[in-house]
């Protein structure tokens, strides 16, 4: 990767696109488990934002909401709202989790987009977990509401009977490539969104381009606030898909 | 010459993002052929649109993710 890094001198790339996705130690030194990071800052930052709009301004409760009372109860409703139509009515106890999950992907996605910042969301480390803590307990959920009818979700039942071991086969990859999918579409997307804004910075320091290429950032930056929020929402409404199955495993 | 090979591979498999940018193109061009002729229905479709194209999308990161591999991985 060292090749690209040195076209400084032809007024190219100066610096490597995947720059901004290192992981630093915040006061220099090695990196063990116990340092804090740029990785770690960021997502207590995200953490602190969540807190900040829905504990903060909704502890003085008023019926003429304030704005920030407002932001809440939007978000909050909006969240519920799609767990209640997508994994339908007892899906509803299951609320907390995936509003937990909705508010921090979406505050991790939108911190991460202030110049400067780190976006814990591109890490696949990050959103590995929180697919596999998904998959872990949709799993388990399903074995323990339904029991061994939750295997009636790998058996189509309404297919003709030879066909059902091959479609059998298909349901148990599908199944299994669920975590896969859902933890890198969520990092793939973010990750390749800021590279592309790098990349046209890079070109920016070509005289000739560089008012396409400020154009061109001014473009991306505007498209990954959608992407932020929109990979978001997928992520949960996957998520309310994923417990729909567990809880109501027949086709 | 192997890592060149590995970068041409990263190549090749980024045709698999334009693949999915065509499943994706579909899953949206038939979603608003079918709003425009009843736009009441619409409203309540969009939560499936959306698993639609993550659904189509997801192939598109599979490439992308091989991409990766072969970029920083082999």
């Amino acid at each position: 990767m060292a090749s690209e890094a040195q076209g400084a001198e032809t007024g190219g790339l100066e610096f490597h696109p995947m720059d901004q996705f290192n992981i630093e130690s915040l006061f220099g030194g090695p990196i063990a488990w116990y340092t804090p990071t740029n990785a770690a800052l960021w997502m207590g930052l995200a953490i602190l934002a969540v807190i900040g709009l829905m504990v903060l301004t909704t502890t003085k409760r008023s019926v003429v909401p304030s704005r920030g009372q407002s932001v809440a109860e939007l978000a909050y409703g909006f969240v519920y709202k799609m767990v209640e139509d997508v994994s339908g009515k007892d899906g509803v106890v299951y609320f907390p989790y995936i509003m937990t999950l909705f508010m921090f992907i979406v505050c991790a996605n939108f911190l991460g987009l202030i110049p400067m910042s780190f976006t814990t969301t591109s890490h696949f480390a990050v959103t590995v977990v929180l697919a596999m803590a998904v998959f872990l307990t949709v799993t388990a959920l399903g074995f323990v509401k339904n029991g061994t009818k939750f295997l009636g979700l790998f058996w189509v039942s309404s297919a003709p009977l030879a066909l059902r071991p091959i479609l059998a086969i298909i349901e148990v990859i599908s199944y299994f490539v669920r975590p896969v999918s859902h933890s890198i579409r969520l990092a793939g997307n973010v990750m390749a969104g800021h590279a592309v804004i790098k990349v046209f910075a890079g070109f920016a320091a070509i005289a000739v381009v560089s008012p396409i290429a400020i154009a061109g950032i001014v473009a991306m930056y505007a498209l990954e606030i959608l992407v932020s929020f929109i990979q978001a929402y997928v992520f949960t409404i996957l998520t309310c898909v994923y417990l729909k199955d567990a809880l109501h495993p027949s086709h | 010459m192997e890592g060149e090979l590995a970068h041409i591979g990263a190549g090749l498999a980024a045709i698999g993002s334009g693949a999915a940018a065509i499943g994706v193109g579909n899953v949206a061009g038939n979603f608003l052929a079918g709003a425009l002729r009843n736009p009441s229905a619409a409203a309540s479709q969009t939560a499936t649109l959306f698993i639609g194209i993550a659904f189509a999308e997801a192939l598109g990161i599979f490439s992308f993710l091989v991409a990766l591999l072969l970029m920083f991985a082999v």
